[in-house]
């Protein structure tokens, strides 16, 4: 079962122990964890869902595609080479352990 | 000072309670929350179940792409872990402004020190005879949307009556679900006054192309049916559309029964200022229900989006918790009807010309709505780079002007970059 760490700018930390097949957002919306707002409900619309990605994350998604890749641009705090849209995130049982850093602001 | 500019009147006397459990009430319950608010915060709705995302009952829910887990707001333990009060089931009947407290349908009392309307609305009822029918439905709610995926599975006629938002996006749904739906509606254009002229024709003829027949033009004037069950609808023109599904989507009713009650001032919406504050200083009013003057001078307007129900949620718990602020976030929408994703930055409403910009290799579009020399909306087809933007250009009341736009090289990016940027070097 992927666990997926959230961790906020002022180092707090949510934990969560996910089922394979939802997303990083959706499952951050679920619990509640604050800073992923994710307005358009994971139709990579808003780019409300921005987070950092840390340990855990390479090799295990698809790359971002042009849609994402031009939204990310549109982040309301800087895009870094490890950004991404957290509902373009789906979970598979490949994710074992996945950090992600919530950005400060999404809109 | 302006009613309701005084912020926080939300303490003692039972804490804040919301009618109504969707997309604004539960954000202001959370947004409370986050900001420290630590009076009681009771929720009450009148639907079964715990509060859902309404957008994807016209979309991926009705394409069986999302279960209906998926579909929750938040998770079930989040009201809990906040000391959220969550009222299901129960509707709100009567309100007594004097001695502050909410009846509830069950005989519950509930004490308030700041109430918070956000009722939202329902479906604007078919003038027509036929309307109760069985197989005509209305798209507001998740029991609605289920009875819509049970009757896809044996409908063979599908008539939309219609051409709004929800209607078009329901006639894609139809399509993947391999029918070929007929929809018609009196106005001339799609989407009515919500979208320009360019931005309506290209979704007329591209819903045309994938297989829906749009009859626009065309007034419905009764619902015919057999043994109770509907079989066909009637034009003005005397023909009979033959139809074993009739969806409707002819707008909406805000819901101000409860705030009429109780003598509040009701105007196509719960009347609020721009605080979202009622005239009675311990009520407000936020989401589709509330009728607020708009920022830009347009008047008193109601909007029905996600971003509106949200923004003015977070507004509104920042003036319940000691950071009262006018409401003045810029309206943005999106819709997404098949493969076509619209997104609506600012409002079209009174524009008067419009610069197109067609992308040809991904097949985008977006149109700049312009108000004598202002830019007031942008509509963006397939092309989200630009709906972001736009949304900062709108925001940031940098000046485009519509030469601007029609020159060869524009973007709304580049055009926001140079601009901030400008803006920047220039001596203070
Ligand atoms: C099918 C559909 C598709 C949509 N698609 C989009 C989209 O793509 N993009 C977008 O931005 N917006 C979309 N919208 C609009 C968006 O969902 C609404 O603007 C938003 O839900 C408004 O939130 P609200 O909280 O004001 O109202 P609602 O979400 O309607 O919530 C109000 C709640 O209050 C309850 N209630 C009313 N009276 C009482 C009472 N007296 N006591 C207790 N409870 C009461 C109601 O039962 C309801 O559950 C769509 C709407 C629908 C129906
Ligand atoms: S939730 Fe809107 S882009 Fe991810």
């Amino acid at each position: 079962m992927p666990k997926v760490t959230y961790v906020q700018q002022d180092g707090t930390q949510t934990v969560l122990d996910l089922p394979a097949g939802t997303t990083v957002m959706r499952a951050a919306v679920a619990a509640g964890v604050r800073g992923i707002v994710a307005e358009c409900g994971g139709n990579l619309m808003c780019a409300t869902c921005h987070v950092y990605t840390g340990d855990g994350a390479d090799g295990v998604f698809p790359g971002a595609t042009d849609d994402e890749d031009e939204l990310l641009d549109c982040t309301a705090e800087p895009r870094r080479d490890n950004s991404r849209l957290s509902c373009q995130l789906s979970l598979t049982d490949q994710v074992e352990q996945l950090v992600v850093h919530v950005p400060g602001a999404q809109t | 000072m302006t009613r309701g500019a005084g912020g926080n009147d939300a303490g003692g006397h039972g804490g804040v309670v919301v009618v109504g459990a969707g997309q604004a009430g539960v954000q202001v319950a959370e947004s409370l929350r986050e900001a420290g608010y630590d009076d009681p915060v009771i929720l009450v709705g009148e639907e079964p179940r715990p509060p859902y995302q309404r957008p994807p009952l016209s979309k991926e829910y009705l394409a069986g792409k999302l279960p209906d887990a998926e579909l929750a707001l938040r998770g079930d333990r989040f009201y809990e872990d906040r000391g959220i009060r969550l009222l299901v089931g129960r509707r709100a009947v009567e309100l007594d402004r004097s001695g502050r407290v909410l009846t509830l349908d069950d005989g519950t009392v509930l004490p308030y020190g700041h109430l918070v309307l956000a009722t939202g609305a329902r479906p604007r009822p078919l003038p027509v005879p036929g309307g109760r029918l069985e197989g005509v439905v209305g798209l507001r709610t998740l029991d609605d949307a289920q009875e819509l995926c049970r009757r896809l599975e044996s409908a063979r006629d599908v008539v939309v009556i219609g051409a709004g938002f929800i209607g078009l996006e329901f006639a894609a749904a139809c399509r993947a679900a391999g029918l070929n739906p007929v929809v018609l509606d009196i106005a001339e254009q799609v989407m009515g006054r919500a979208v320009s002229a360019p931005t309506a024709a290209h979704f007329a003829e591209q819903h045309g192309l994938r297989g829906t027949r749009l009859l626009m033009g065309t007034a419905p004037t009764e619902l015919v049916g057999r043994d109770g069950r509907v079989t066909g609808v009637r034009t003005a023109d005397g023909t009979t559309i033959p139809a074993d599904l009739v969806v409707t989507g002819v707008g909406v009713l805000p819901n101000t029964e409860l705030a009429a009650l109780a003598g509040l001032d009701t105007d196509n919406g719960i009347v609020v200022d721009e605080y979202l504050a009622t005239e009675d200083p311990h009520i407000s009013a936020i989401g589709d229900c509330a009728a607020f003057p708009d920022p830009r001078g347009g008047g008193r307007i109601r909007l029905e989006s996600v971003q509106n129900a949200a923004d003015q949620a977070r507004c509104l718990a920042a003036r319940l918790t000691g950071a009262a602020r006018p409401y003045d976030a810029l309206p943005w929408f999106w819709s997404y009807q098949g493969d076509l994703r619209l997104q609506i930055a600012g409002l079209a409403t009174g524009h008067d010309h419009t610069v197109v910009r067609k992308d040809e290799r991904t097949q985008g579009l977006s149109v700049y709505c312009f108000r004598g020399s202002s830019l007031v909306a942008v509509e963006s087809v397939n092309r989200p780079a630009d709906h972001m933007a736009a949304r900062r250009l709108l925001a940031s009341g940098v000046t485009v002007t519509p030469e601007d736009v029609a020159g060869p090289e524009f973007s709304a990016r580049a055009h926001m970059a140079r601009a901030t940027d400008s803006e920047r070097r220039a001596p203070a």
